[in-house]
């Protein structure tokens, strides 16, 4: 009793746990606000969200775990949320279901209870329930589970308070053991059961942290967690356990025709279906009009595909759309600041750093929130209203064929699957698919899509090279970046993550109105963690590839060289009245600056690096030029136009045909200019031919992400795949150039 | 009593499950999402491409894939006596 005083200032532990779609993730809002902190689970990618709320001067600390209809360990999340049940031993559960389908809701509250912490059972959509005619007899529920169960709309938060005061006084008894809830499995498991009950009570099993009946339940179900548990600490157990369940499951076999764990599950549902009987009278046929005369019409087989298309189009043109003024924004702040950094400093390395290595670092990391807050906002609406399990329902049968999911679809799409995307956002967006191995295959070949950062490119060597055809060669670039990608996800899915998928089966929950809040949070999490986790590592590295491409410096007599020319031609410019001799020495003024800095870039570490890989680069069309902007389109690909520009020394202001252009914004004009200008160039250098420009383009399209989607990846699936996401690309981009250059050659194309 | 796969079954098509064969993972899942013998099944529609299906149970949509919904065997004569009462 001595530390039931010590308990009442000590902070409750509550995991927040339910079905998908259960309103879960309202009542997390509702409970912990904007006060949420988002982690992962240890060891694991699986997101781990909690927060702290004070109810009557108590602290609460509230652990969101992921969505779940069971806890066998099968799938990653549901072996996260019995593994931090087990290990942390949070005080209780609050298990929130759906009211209006508590059959299937209540076998997730079973899977509690049979390993017997103090379970709530949040009753959740009660409104909707008694809008249905359902009539639920608390009394009985409780008893017959032996939990406590509160009613709740966790949207509205009504009966909020009364899930508080049931928080504590659940926190608060006197006696902390957990109970396991027996369920009676009929006679022949019952009695193997306690066979095998006994023999793990007396074990060396940890019986302390879980509850030997438990042990016994999951070793019978045969629980690859529970078996490799028993393998590891109590490999004595074998021997006299195995036969046992062998013959069990040899007699089910004989007897009913059925497996033991599919035969446990089936009680577990009959005791459930035992107490809906007694505890929920239903005075009303349950119908879900509205819903199902929106999927009449929104799944009918012609209907669907061009509804979904319209609707991912939709969210697509969002995104850019409603992002775009931020984005500019956010270009012309740091843009201002840039000007009043150079502005307040003298020339030097410093001020070239600050410029272009950190405000241009953090001003990209930022550039992409608003594109990742709007798409999160776009697919928490696809999510909320219940369309997103629609999609894969749709689009399933065409997906599996490339071992990934319907709802591949939004990352691929986002990622440019529509010309013009953004990988980073799209690769976030494979949050929604639950199978890791789809998860991982779809993040992989996102970057495959042609991003807005590598239009520019293709813009430039489609225009030089085919301008006959460009709008069919852009087109065809679009295709043939589904086409590889599907392809992709298919050698991953056979070779490298091979084996089936998790189960597809899946709900389709009933149409619901998004709430703002929902949408708002939901982007704002999304955004805030893209920043943080991200961001850090995308300043850094564009610092490395910043100083790559300047350090070191040209030595000092070659940098004379330059300086002498420049200011021989200065000094003549000074003394020169005619206006047409003035603008001839301006030009070589100019002409004679970018030959400096095209020298140095050569002399850089990325120059070295470029020149070095030539004889490689060699075999599929690309100089040292090429290369250089190839190394330098790793920190963002937009970085390969303007480095391919000052390899040729070329200057974005010096095109002619730009200033015509309707008054665009500065930095357009300047691209649309470095666009014409290095193209023409390119057309008429002898090295680069059509062949070699199918090359680098396709080149720029699949070679190692921009390190800011290497950085998601990271965050989203680990080092080891973000690692390979750069090194296998980029051999793989190779491989396929060398096929199409050396095959064009050999084809005569060349 | 006629019992045919689940894949077997039209849309509009309603019956009772007899029986889910398989255990492991999909066996299992398949019977956490509901799909347990005795619960009372209708085929709502299926998806463009013929797959997966779309069914209701208990008023509730579910969808899952026809190689999954083979190993759900369903008495389609039983639920038709039922709803002729």
């Amino acid at each position: 009793m001595s530390d039931q005083s010590a308990s009442d200032r000590s902070t409750i532990v509550v995991a927040l746990a339910g079905n998908p779609n259960a309103g879960k993730t309202s009542l997390f809002n509702k409970l912990t606000g904007l006060r949420a902190h988002v982690g992962n689970y240890p060891g694991v990618t699986v997101e781990q969200k909690w927060g702290h709320l004070e109810y009557q001067g108590r602290s609460i600390k509230v652990v969101d775990l992921p969505g779940a209809y069971s806890l066998n360990s099968y799938s990653l999340d549901e072996r996260v949320a019995r593994d931090f049940i087990i290990n942390e031993r949070p005080d209780l559960v609050v298990n929130v279901v759906d009211s209006t389908n508590l059959e299937r809701n209540l076998y997730l509250t079973l899977q509690f209870l049979e390993l017997g912490l103090p379970t709530i059972v949040a009753l959740n959509m009660m409104d909707v329930a008694v809008a249905r005619g359902l009539n639920i007899d608390l009394t009985r529920l409780e008893s017959g589970l032996n939990v406590r169960a509160v009613p709740l709309v966790a949207t509205s938060g009504q009966g909020l308070d009364e899930l508080l005061s049931c928080i504590l006084e659940v926190a608060d008894r006197p006696d902390k053991d957990w109970r396991p809830l027996e369920i009676s499995y009929g006679a022949d498991i019952d009695a193997t059961l306690g066979q095998i009950q006994a023999q793990v009570a007396a074990s060396t099993l940890p019986v302390d942290r879980m509850p030997a009946r438990w042990l016994a339940v999951k070793y019978l179900e045969g629980d690859p967690a529970v078996e490799q548990l028993v393998t590891a600490e109590a490999p004595e157990l074998l021997e006299p356990l195995a036969p046992v369940r062998t013959k069990l499951r040899v007699h089910l076999r004989a007897t009913e025709d059925d497996e033991l764990d599919g035969a446990m599950t089936d009680r577990r549902y009959g005791f459930l279906s035992g107490l809906r009987r007694v505890a929920v009278t239903q005075t009303r046929r349950d119908t879900r009009e509205i819903s199902d005369t929106i999927d009449r019409v929104l799944l009918n087989r012609l209907v669907s595909p061009i509804f979904f298309l319209v609707v991912i189009y939709g969210l697509y043109q969002f995104t850019f759309w409603a992002s775009a003024p931020l984005t500019g924004w956010l270009e012309n702040f740091f843009e201002f600041l840039s000007e009043t950094v150079s502005g307040a400093m003298s020339d030097g390395l410093l001020k070239d750093l600050l410029r272009e290595g950190i405000i241009g670092g953090v001003g990209g990391v930022l550039g992409f929130a608003p594109l990742i807050a709007f798409m999160f906002a776009g697919i928490s609406i696809l999510e909320d209203s219940g369309y997103m399990a629609r999609v894969a329902f749709i689009l399933d049968r065409i997906f599996r064929a490339f071992g990934l999911h319907g709802n591949s679809v939004v990352g691929l799409i986002v990622g440019g699957g529509i010309a013009g995307g953004c990988a980073i956002p799209g690769v976030m967006a494979a949050r929604t698919l639950r199978d890791p191995k789809e998860r991982i295959a779809t993040i992989l070949v996102t970057p495959f899509m042609t991003c807005g950062a590598k239009l520019p490119v293709f813009l430039m060597l489609v225009g030089a090279f085919f301008p006959d055809h460009q709008a069919l060669v852009m087109m065809g670039l679009t295709l043939f970046a589904w086409a590889l990608a599907l392809v992709s996800a298919r050698l991953l899915r056979t070779f490298l993550l091979p084996g089936a998928s998790a189960p597809f089966v899946l709900e389709l929950p009933p149409y619901r109105l998004p709430t703002l809040t929902g949408i708002l949070l939901h982007a704002w999490e999304r955004t805030w963690s893209y920043v943080k986790k991200a961001g850090t590592v995308i300043v850094a590295v564009t610092i490395v590839i910043w100083m790559m491409m300047n350090f070191p410096r040209l030595p000092e007599e070659e940098q004379a060289v330059f300086d002498d020319r420049l200011t021989v031609v200065e000094n003549q410019l000074e003394q020169a009245t005619d206006e047409a001799a003035k603008a001839s020495l301006e030009a070589a003024r100019s002409a004679i600056s970018l030959e400096g800095d095209s020298a140095a870039l050569r002399h850089s570490l990325a120059g070295r690096l470029g020149s070095g890989l030539t004889p490689l680069s060699e075999l599929i069309g690309f100089d040292w030029r090429a290369n250089i902007a190839l190394v330098g389109g790793f920190a963002a690909k937009e970085v390969v136009l303007s480095t391919l520009g000052t390899a040729y020394a070329m200057s974005p202001e010096a095109a002619p045909a730009a200033d015509d252009e309707s008054g665009d914004e500065a930095g357009g004009s300047e691209e649309d200019a470095l666009i014409l200008s290095l193209g023409a160039r390119l057309a008429a250098e002898s090295a680069w031919s059509p062949l070699a420009a199918v090359s680098l383009m396709v080149f720029v399209l699949v070679y190692a992400p921009c390190f800011a989607t290497v950085a998601v990846i990271r965050k989203e699936i680990g080092n080891r795949w973000a690692i390979f996401s750069m090194v296998a690309n980029t051999v793989y981009a190779y491989l396929i150039c060398l096929v199409i250059y050396q095959g064009g050659h050999w084809l005569g194309l060349g | 009593m006629t019992v045919i796969s689940m894949r077997q079954m039209e849309a509009g098509q309603s019956g009772a499950i007899s029986r889910v064969r398989g255990g492991g993972e999909l066996g299992l899942r398949i019977r956490e999402m509901g799909l347990v013998p005795g619960a009372a099944i209708e085929i709502v529609g299926r998806a463009p491409l013929n797959d997966p299906v779309h069914i209701k149970l208990y008023g509730h949509d579910l969808t899952l894939r026809n190689n999954e919904a083979d190993n759900i065997m369903v008495d389609v004569a039983a639920e038709q006596e039922e709803t002729h009462e």
